[in-house]
């Protein structure tokens, strides 16, 4: 086994790691730098693809991903939690442990849907899709979970970083173009979320969006 | 047997055309009332035009033409033939008749908003033109589809009114019920390579259970547009709802697009038939008749009479239809021709005097803005010109000679009692029954319209301001006596309109009438002469003849020795309005007979009432067994799915990560 793979094997490991770590975190402080420390993973990995294949484009991808997702997108999302005064809040978790359970039986099913695609895959980095897909999972499953509209864009955003991953890993990067329409994508959405926060906020004075479940139809409630 | 190089078929596009521009243009105009009135007459005299290209058209060979429109790959074509020439003949004689009409009618304010009422009149018109020019089922769809949305923004037109709102929101909903089957209909049908023009569609080949299937999604496709029986609720609401220029136009030239639907699909698209078709079409279209008949009866309302007057109409002519596919499946073409033309004619006088009826009521409603029956009668004084037209409308609808209305029904009764020369000894039973329903329905309609002229133009008014009503303005008139003109020469001169009518008779069924037609130019014989023959000059002249005598012999006999006296008031001091018979009351005797068919509500007052009021409400059964558990249906089924949306973004999460899970194990399982 090359030093490649090992190097892989351990991103990966650290990918699904921080992944039920994030399912587990109640602080949004937390969850914002476990978000960085995946973009951190992200860009490793992408360099190892690019030191493997030797790519030149894979170094500009990895640079984009340390700008946008170690730099960039935790720094707006900290201002946003400290200027929505959030650093302190604790997320009302739904029962931790069946949670995670919950994400280990995800695990196990990624693993299981990834195998014939792995099989196929020529790459070096064919065990990471599993742990790719596991972590798109875990990340939809923190989203479910939680109550505050902050967490529920941080697991977006790691569902994203998860799908990257299993980009880099299967076919060593999407071309060029498409990686800069998503980091485009992101950079946007992260935008648009946190207007949207502050919307929230001045209507309902909270962020939960236990308040925004007024039917459609709307029985007699005003939104 | 055109002398000049004359093609009909660009002539009936740039009609079309035509009418389009005169649309936009009315979208375009001022307030200025007179300039959009003109658009109108202009229109009509489109109309004019193309009645006379189409009636050129009869008798051609089909032309084609493929017009650089549509999707890429899928261009529209178009394809005149003579039963399409038929119905643009239609179409144009109808239009000229009421677009004159709408000259006088469409004054500013009229309806909401009359520049887009002007636009979807002239596009209603344009989009018929091509559901009749259509060659692939694309461009079918797509002018069907744009004729049904512009009918509905026509019959909305005065959105101010609830009730009007939601009777054309019935209106769409069938009409698209419709137009899914008529969908699916060509799904079933397509070519052998997939093909969806018609001419792949004639070529193909079919087993008899997918071409069974075809006919029936056509006849509930159309029959939801023409209104045959569980499909007709629409009409009865939506046609008081629209201006009667819009109801005319609807119920004369828009109901036989659904007829022409059928016939194209069923006699031209599919090349065989089963006498089964033959008997349900025969079947659905009697008991349509009927239907319709009983409950125009019991109407109060004048244009919802002339609503389910309709229905029964259409009944009659898919009645037709079916008997020629009868005698069609059983080699019988000489009487499957005379059915068929019997069906067309029929078409051809319904758009007629329906048009012309729907036109007087408007001519009333204008002049009275009444519509109920109970508030009319005695207009024949302050408005002559509409009486007199709408007498002519009434007898021509009720089936009298000399007029038009007699020559069909008499030619399908023919056509009926013909029919004992069938193979099939079940159908040699069925259809003495069928001609005694056919005969009962013909009595009862002309029964209706005694009380429908009688109710609305004889008696005394029944309300003061009546006798201030004003008549029908130049325009109104014009349009007026265009189709009673059609009406009346129609009638007079039968075979020179079954003449045009054998061309399509023989380009569906490969066999004219024959003889009948090609006879003495007087008489009509649809066998020979020896069993029937007609002669409606000949009986116009005993009527002329008759009535002159009885006058003269009045005359001469009685006014010589008229003694002038004080008037005996038969112990009547005084008579009013209200000793009058009634629509109610004339309606009574069939709503006794015929109870089973309708739910009534009677509101019965006390006896020791100082002020008795006497109310009784007579509605359809259909609707109650059929309209309302569907729609209690729908509504419960849609309850359910909106549990689904209830605001919760963590179950809409929920859904999408279900939906992914079960997608990666679909792909997972293969």
């Amino acid at each position: 086994m090359s030093l490649a793979n090992q190097l892989v094997d351990l991103i990966a490991a650290l990918m699904l790691l921080t992944s039920f770590a994030m399912l587990a975190q109640r602080r949004l402080t937390a969850l914002v730098d476990l978000l960085a420390l995946q973009g951190v993973l992200l860009t490793a990995a992408t360099l190892v693809a690019a030191w493997v294949t030797g790519h030149a484009h894979l170094y500009l991808s990895a640079l984009l991903s340390l700008v946008l997702k170690v730099v960039v997108l935790p720094t707006l999302l900290r201002r946003l939690v400290r200027r929505l005064d959030l650093q302190w809040d604790r997320e009302a978790l739904v029962n931790t442990p069946t949670t995670m359970l919950v994400g280990i039986v995800l695990v196990i099913v990624a693993f299981n849907l990834a195998l014939p695609i792995s099989a196929l895959s020529g790459s070096i980095l064919r065990g990471a899709l599993g742990i790719a897909l596991a972590s798109v999972l875990l990340a939809f499953l923190m989203m479910i979970t939680r109550r505050k509209a902050v967490s529920q864009v941080i697991g977006f955003l790691a569902m994203e970083n998860g799908l990257f991953f299993a980009a880099t890993s299967v076919t060593y990067g999407m071309p060029m173009i498409v990686e800069l329409g998503i980091a485009l994508d992101v950079l946007v959405a992260a935008f648009v979320f946190g207007i949207f926060f502050f919307r929230i906020r001045e209507t309902f004075d909270s962020l939960d969006t236990r308040h925004l479940e007024t039917h459609p139809a709307g029985e007699g409630e005003d939104v | 047997m055109s002398f000049v190089s004359f093609s009909p078929l660009p002539c009936v596009l740039g009609i079309a055309v035509y009418w389009i521009a005169l649309g936009i243009l009315g979208l375009t105009q001022r307030a200025d009332r007179d300039a959009g009135r003109i658009l109108y007459a202009a229109g009509a005299a489109g109309g004019l035009l193309l009645a006379v290209t189409a009636a050129w058209a009869l008798g051609d060979a089909p032309t084609t033409v493929q017009l650089p429109l549509g999707l890429p790959g899928l261009p529209f074509h178009l394809r005149l033939d003579s039963l399409a020439a038929f119905f643009l003949v239609l179409l144009g004689l109808a239009v000229t008749g009421i677009s004159l009409f709408s000259t006088g009618y469409f004054t500013s304010g009229s309806t909401t908003n009359d520049r887009v009422t002007c636009l979807h009149y002239h596009f209603f018109l344009a989009a018929m033109v091509f559901v009749l020019l259509a060659d692939d089922a694309y461009m079918f769809m797509v002018a069907w589809e744009s004729m049904a949305l512009v009918s509905y923004f026509l019959v909305t037109s005065d959105h101010r009114f609830a009730e009007i709102r939601s009777a054309g929101f019935l209106y769409l909903v069938v009409a698209h019920v419709g137009a899914m089957a008529i969908l699916l209909c060509f799904g079933v049908l397509h070519g052998p390579d997939g093909g969806y023009t018609f001419e792949a569609m004639r070529s193909a080949d079919r087993t008899p259970f997918w071409a069974t299937t075809a006919f029936l999604l056509a006849l509930v496709g159309f029959g939801a547009k023409a209104g045959f029986l569980p499909l007709h609720a629409w009409l009865p609401e939506a046609h008081p709802a629209a201006p009667s220029p819009v109801s005319a136009l609807m119920s004369g030239v828009m109901l036989k697009t659904a007829i022409y639907g059928l016939l194209r699909i069923g006699f031209d698209l599919l090349p065989i038939q089963y006498a089964s078709w033959g008997v349900i079409a025969l079947a659905l279209g009697l008991v349509t008749m009927l239907y319709g008949v009983l409950f125009a009866a019991v109407q109060t309302d004048m244009k919802r009479l002339l609503a389910y007057s309709s229905i029964e109409n259409i009944g009659l002519v898919l009645a037709a239809i079916g008997l020629a596919i009868v005698f069609r499946a059983h080699a019988m073409p000489a009487l499957a021709a005379l059915a068929l033309c019997a069906a067309l004619f029929h078409c051809l006088n319904h758009a007629l005097f329906k048009s012309l009826l729907f036109l007087a009521t408007g001519a009333v409603m204008h002049a009275t803005s009444q519509r109920s029956l109970g508030r009319l009668g005695g207009l024949i004084h302050p408005m002559p010109w509409v009486a007199g037209a709408a007498l002519v409308g009434t007898l021509a609808i009720a089936g009298l000679p000399p007029l038009n209305g007699f020559v069909s029904e008499w030619l399908l009764l023919q056509a009926f009692l013909l029919s004992p020369e069938l193979p099939d000894p079940y159908l040699r039973m069925i259809v003495p029954v069928a001609t005694a329903a056919l005969v009962l329905a013909a009595a009862v309609a002309a029964y209706v319209m005694v009380k429908f002229y009688g109710v609305v133009f004889l008696g005394q008014p029944r309300e003061p301001s009546l006798r201030y009503a004003h008549d029908a303005d130049a325009w109104q008139r014009a349009g007026l006596l265009f189709l009673v003109a059609g009406c009346v020469l129609a009638g007079l001169f039968p075979v020179k309109v079954l003449h045009g009518i054998d061309h399509v008779a023989t380009g569906l069924l490969g066999r004219g009438m024959g003889d009948a037609v090609g006879g003495h130019w007087l008489h009509v014989t649809p066998v020979s002469a020896e069993r029937a023959s007609y002669s409606p000059l000949l009986v116009l002249a005993g009527i002329l003849g008759v009535v002159s005598a009885v006058f003269l012999y009045v005359r001469v006999r009685y006014h010589m020795r008229t003694r002038r006296a004080p008037a005996w008031d038969c112990g009547f001091p005084a008579q009013t309005s209200r000793m009058q018979d009634t629509a109610e009351g004339f309606g009574q005797p069939i709503k006794q007979i015929f109870e089973p068919f309708f739910r009534i509500e009677r509101e019965m007052p006390s006896p020791f009432d100082g002020a008795p009021r006497y109310r009784a409400r007579t509605e359809d059964k259909l609707w109650y067994a059929l309209y309302l558990p569907l729609v209690r249906l729908v509504e419960r089924i849609a309850g359910w799915v909106s549990r689904l949306q209830h605001g919760r973004i963590q179950w809409y999460l929920v859904y999408s990560f279900a939906t992914l899970l079960a997608l990666l194990v679909l792909i997972r399982c293969q």
